[in-house]
């Protein structure tokens, strides 16, 4: 199993001018702060992007606000949340249209949460099992196309999958041992 | 979560997706941009001529300056020398 740091930790190394802790802060929030825009507020591509770069752009300046390391995924998620509808108003303005309930998106951004808990788990395992979830369930890759990137046999490539995936759920559940009780 | 089933898990991998590359590498330059940035701003408030190059052809003067100019920058240094 990988060490990885903690948000905290990794949130102290920004503050202290580590461009390599940012690098890594905005490869770590980066899906969730898309999947918001796009999954959350279906803002369209030119929109999510314009927001996208905000949300970090105001991260940085504004890391040295941020009273709890610990809390940099809720208050990502906020200000993600508000430039969202920020731009959908705008955009409501120029053309009237629907926009997505607010508690809709609250939902959505529950899951992505639950989906980021996944990630970070999954981020522990060995590169093997990292490389082959992310590539077949993230990158939507066939078995062809990561047999040829990872040189493996496509027909071990399914029996590797499901391998991995019990170690994901091992390490989820020993995150979060009432779940494993639950019989899940 | 309540269960981990093998259904859940690939679905909740599936949810986040990855955004485009170049998206998240303009992100990760956001301090090099930065830093830029106020490098720029202060030569402009020092040098009249170099304030006149960045309001003729901002994106020009910022290359011209040894930095790339890219859009986030080029916003930014608008921004702040309020160059419309």
């Amino acid at each position: 199993m990988q060490v990885v740091e903690t948000d905290a930790q990794l949130v102290a190394r920004c503050r202290a001018g580590d461009d390599d802790a940012w690098r890594e802060l905005v490869e770590r929030f980066s899906r969730y702060v898309y999947a918001i825009a796009v999954q959350a507020f279906r803002l369209s591509d030119a929109d999510a992007e314009d927001v996208f770069q905000e949300v970090f752009a105001r991260a940085y300046e504004n890391l040295h606000k941020l009273r709890d390391d610990n809390a940099i995924r809720p208050w990502l998620a906020q200000l993600t949340r508000r430039l969202c509808l920020d731009t959908l108003r705008s955009g409501l303005r120029e053309q009237p249209g629907e926009t997505p309930e607010p508690s809709v998106a609250d939902d959505t951004i529950a899951r992505l949460d639950e989906a980021l808990a996944v990630h970070e788990a999954l981020s522990t395992l060995p590169d093997n099992c990292r490389e082959i979830l992310d590539r077949f369930f993230a990158r939507d890759e066939s078995y062809r196309h990561i047999g040829e990137a990872l040189d493996l046999p496509p027909g071990t490539i399914a029996s590797r999958i499901s391998r991995c995936l019990v170690k994901l759920r091992t390490e989820l559940e020993g995150r979060n041992p009432a779940s494993a009780q639950s019989g899940g | 979560m309540a269960d981990y089933d093998e259904e859940t898990l690939a679905d909740l991998l599936r949810t986040l997706p990855t955004p485009p590359e170049a998206w998240v590498k303009a992100a990760q330059e956001i301090p090099l941009a930065r830093r830029g940035l106020d490098d720029i701003v202060e030569r402009a408030r020092a040098d009249q001529a170099f304030r006149a190059a960045l309001i003729a052809d901002l994106e020009q003067a910022i290359a011209s300056a040894g930095y790339e100019p890219d859009p986030v920058l080029a916003d930014a240094v608008r921004q702040r020398l309020s160059i419309d």
